[in-house]
């Protein structure tokens, strides 16, 4: 395993498969072009969705009609929203770092299925052609918030029906991704790779494949019926004829909760693959945080009531998903505790991915303990939908998946172009991000706690001066943003060399491939003799 | 890879009998919802329709000669539908 | 390092897994029944009551005796007998066909009755009915999309079987069409009974 330096080149730069051009990424079946592809359009769409929260931001800077006004205000939040979690969110961690790390972390030379992997990034260019294109057709961009509750969504003469539609074919790309992934973990790890030396960010996402197997395809009827509730007026959720707007409510949760873990259980993963390298001790505990994404999938399917508490749904359902949501924060707390416990007496390097996973750590805790405030009846009735929500999911959604995406691409992205950025720069980066973000979103829970709603262009005027600070931290978020990206990209093509295993880490995409990777990832079928982080073992240590 | 995993041959006896099987209990569901039970019906319909489906999954798809990580699989997506249904329930039956 | 053969338990797990996202895909359209159900059993019941059992019954003549044609394609195939394989995906798909006019004559004949989703007669009648009939149209609709994709793979599969193409010893995609098919089979034994036969 120690020749794999000696393999020089561009890697799978070089083998384009015959074609040239374009031609040679979209039609490309190689896992790691397809994984480049998904980053590429995810970070252009994050750049998109981060300029209309800006825009958000702008309007409310002071009370009254500032930029935007109410109509357009509505459309803003509503593409946000969709954007931020269609396009960003929920493919971001598994479809693009899933797709570029994950079959060489098994050893694997790509996924079960390539073909159906290029297809379901195809699906994804789709869906969110289809999503933009809905913005400047028929009525114009929908305003229902990305929810698209009933019984506004049937109502609005904004063209819902091709978002929806858009969705919907965003649904199947993350279903074919989702399948291709668990059919990989199972079918394809290398001789030795037991399912105990599997790293912890594919064990993450093997969780991760089963949420959006069985959850996605609800939503994917949810989208039906809204289109079919437009076209043809079937009544289903229309009170008038007999329907129930409740029942929206349900099926579009018991999506859209699990997919909650969609996007938080791979950004877990990430975390738990770089802690252990940067602190060089092995993982503390790594049954306990395998089997917690497994029990998080799980339990994250039973809680999706609790989005609905003010709904007019029963009390026994409230009783019941109420207490279903406090054990969810078992696993999650079992893997905080895990990782603090690999830091202990660790030998701590804070290289730019640790702080980015350090940050993770803490502003996850600060949104998950956010949750318990919402999942407990009493008190979520005083804060629902009010700022208090919208800062409680920029802390677990941003500060936790957005900081794990930018760790994910601290870590691993040098190693697919064999160059990298500058730390001292990406430090500082993340010193503005850190500090932006916080003056962004604890206002926002102080302002929910005192009341102000959320998706309103407009507020009273007591709540101008916390508003005016978040905006002005938006503006320090997106500088420590844009610095960030500048420093990476110019860092991936024109920075300084990035070695095989700079980083030290013991599992196979450092120890068993060259940098960039070849083709089919491995010169010979790697065999697997220790676990992820024994890193003694693997002989490996981290470049000064 | 090497194990052989094509795949055991159902003879055509074998599938003939499952169809006259599901044949005979489509005639006994017409049969039952003829009679009138309350709210039994709807249970005894659904009750032979599980039967129904076992037969098709085990024998027409295979499922009986297949690994056992293929039964684990389906028994968790049967579980995830029957917690979708049935926690709705918490919702609907108390309101 | 392409040249290595299929990997056939890979293939089938895939293909079952996606078998899962079409069950809980209709999964919700059953919630829907269920709780529509619970609230509105007299109505249920009148608006099954309309519903023609023999096209119903019919229909599910036609597809358990599909699923039985396109499992012994699958074994004849395994013997090596092509051309029995090729003519039992060819009764396969007639029945599929079959299954559709019948479909469009009782979806006309309801139709020219003025039950449809959003018709005046519906609305003036009392909701659960119309909520009963939205769902049928729902239901049966998707699944006779279902059938027509249906028979859409097992006609590409037929041809490939009689080129040669999938063959006795590499037979995956037939038996993965088959699953597919099989699984328009059981959707429907469960909408028979539930929509046909409520009382």
């Amino acid at each position: 395993m120690s020749d794999v330096t000696a393999t020089s080149g561009r890697g799978f730069w070089d083998n384009s498969g015959g074609r040239s051009g374009l031609a040679a990424w979209i039609f490309s079946t190689d896992h790691k072009r397809i994984g480049l592809m998904y980053f590429w359009s995810i970070v252009i769409f994050f750049l998109v969705g981060v300029m209309l929260g800006l825009l958000i931001r702008l309007e409310l800077i002071a009370p009254g009609v500032n930029f935007l006004g109410a109509q357009r205000y509505n459309a803003t939040f509503t593409l946000h929203g969709v954007i931020m979690i269609f396009l960003f969110i929920i493919p971001g961690v598994p479809a693009a770092f899933g797709n570029l790390v994950m079959p060489i972390q098994i050893g694997a030379e790509d996924v079960a299925f390539p073909r159906l992997n290029l297809a379901s990034f195809w699906f994804y260019a789709i869906g969110a052609t289809l999503a933009l294109v809905s913005l400047f057709t028929a009525g114009g961009a929908p305003d229902t918030g990305w929810t698209f509750y009933v019984p506004f969504s049937t109502r609005t003469t904004t063209n819902v029906s091709l978002a929806v539609f858009a969705v919907f074919i965003l649904g199947f790309s993350g279903i074919l991704t989702g399948m291709n992934f668990l059919t990989t973990v199972h079918r394809l790890r290398a001789p030795g790779m037991t399912w105990t030396r599997l790293p912890l960010f594919t064990w993450s996402l093997y969780a991760t494949a089963w949420v959006q197997v069985l959850a996605t395809p609800v939503l994917a009827i949810t989208l039906v019926l809204i289109m079919a509730e437009r076209l043809v007026g079937t009544g289903l959720f229309d009170p008038a004829s007999g329907g129930d707007p409740i029942m929206y409510q349900h099926l579009f949760w018991i999506y859209s909760h699990p997919a909650v873990y969609i996007m938080i259980l791979p950004a877990m993963g990430v975390i738990s693959d770089i802690i252990p390298v940067f602190a060089r001790k092995p993982v503390f505990g790594y049954k306990a945080i395998a089997i917690s994404s497994i029990a998080i999938a799980a339990a994250g399917s039973l809680v999706w009531g609790h989005h609905m508490f003010t709904s007019g749904m029963s009390d026994m359902a409230v009783l019941v998903f109420s207490l279903l949501t406090f054990i969810v924060a078992i696993p999650s707390a079992i893997k905080v505790f895990n990782w603090v416990s690999t830091l202990y007496k660790g030998s701590i390097r804070l290289d730019p991915p640790m702080v980015y996973a350090l940050s993770f750590v803490l502003l996850f805790s600060i949104g998950g303990l956010g949750g318990l405030i919402l999942g407990a009846p009493g008190t979520d009735v005083h804060v629902h939908d009010t700022y208090f929500v919208v800062g409680h999911f920029h802390y677990v959604m941003f500060g936790g998946t957005g900081f794990a995406f930018f760790a994910a691409m601290h870590y691993w992205l040098p190693k697919y172009y064999g160059r990298t950025y500058n730390k001292k720069v990406a430090l500082w980066a993340w010193g503005l991000m850190f500090i932006g973000f916080n003056f962004l979103y604890m206002p926002m829970q102080i302002l929910g706690m005192q009341g102000m709603p959320r998706r309103y262009y407009d507020y009273v005027p007591k709540f101008a001066d916390l508003n005016l600070l978040a905006t002005i931290s938006s503006w320090v978020l997106a500088a420590g943003l844009l610095l960030m990206f500048a420093n990476v990209f110019y860092g991936l093509f024109r920075g300084k060399p990035f070695g095989t295993n700079p980083w030290g880490g013991a599992s196979l995409e450092w120890t068993a491939t060259a940098t960039p990777p070849l083709l089919e990832n491995f010169t010979e079928e790697p065999i697997v003799t220790h676990g992820p982080y024994d890193f003694k073992q693997a002989g490996v240590r981290a470049d000064d | 890879m090497s194990e052989h995993d094509k795949g055991h041959i159902i003879g055509y006896p074998v599938l003939i009998a499952v169809w006259l099987a599901l044949l005979i209990l489509t005639a006994i569901t017409v049969a039952a919802a003829q009679i009138d039970l309350g709210e039994l019906n709807i249970w005894v319909a659904l009750g032979i329709a599980s039967v129904k489906s076992s037969l098709v999954i085990a024998v027409f798809m295979h499922m009986k000669y297949e690994k056992p990580l293929f039964q684990v699989f389906l028994l968790v997506a049967l579980l995830t539908l029957a917690i979708f249904i049935g926690f709705t329930f918490f919702d609907v039956l108390y309101r | 390092m392409t040249e290595q053969h299929k990997d056939y338990t890979g293939a089938k797990l895939g293909m079952w897994l996606f078998l899962f996202t079409e069950l809980i895909l209709f999964g919700g359209l059953f919630i829907l029944y269920g709780v529509y159900l619970n609230r509105y059993p007299q109505e249920f019941i009148t608006g099954g009551g309309e519903l023609n059992v023999w096209f119903g019954g019919g229909n599910t003549l036609v597809l358990l005796t599909s699923s039985l044609t396109v499992a012994m394609s699958i074994s004849a195939l395994q013997r090596g007998n092509r051309s029995l394989c090729v003519k039992l995906l060819v009764a396969t798909i007639a029945m599929a066909l079959l299954f559709l006019v019948n479909k469009y004559f009782e979806w006309s004949a309801k139709i020219h009755h003025g039950i449809y989703p959003g018709a005046p007669s519906l609305q003036e009648g009392p909701p659960g009915e119309s909520v009963f009939f939205g769902l049928y149209y729902l239901t049966t609709g998707l699944h006779g999309l279902h059938v027509l994709i249906g028979a859409g793979i097992l006609t590409w599969v037929m041809f490939l079987v009689r080129s040669g193409k999938v063959n006795g010893d590499d037979f995956v995609t037939l038996e993965n069409a088959g699953l597919y098919w099989h699984l328009v089979d059981l959707i429907w034994i469960f909408l028979f009974p539930l929509y046909y036969l409520v009382l």
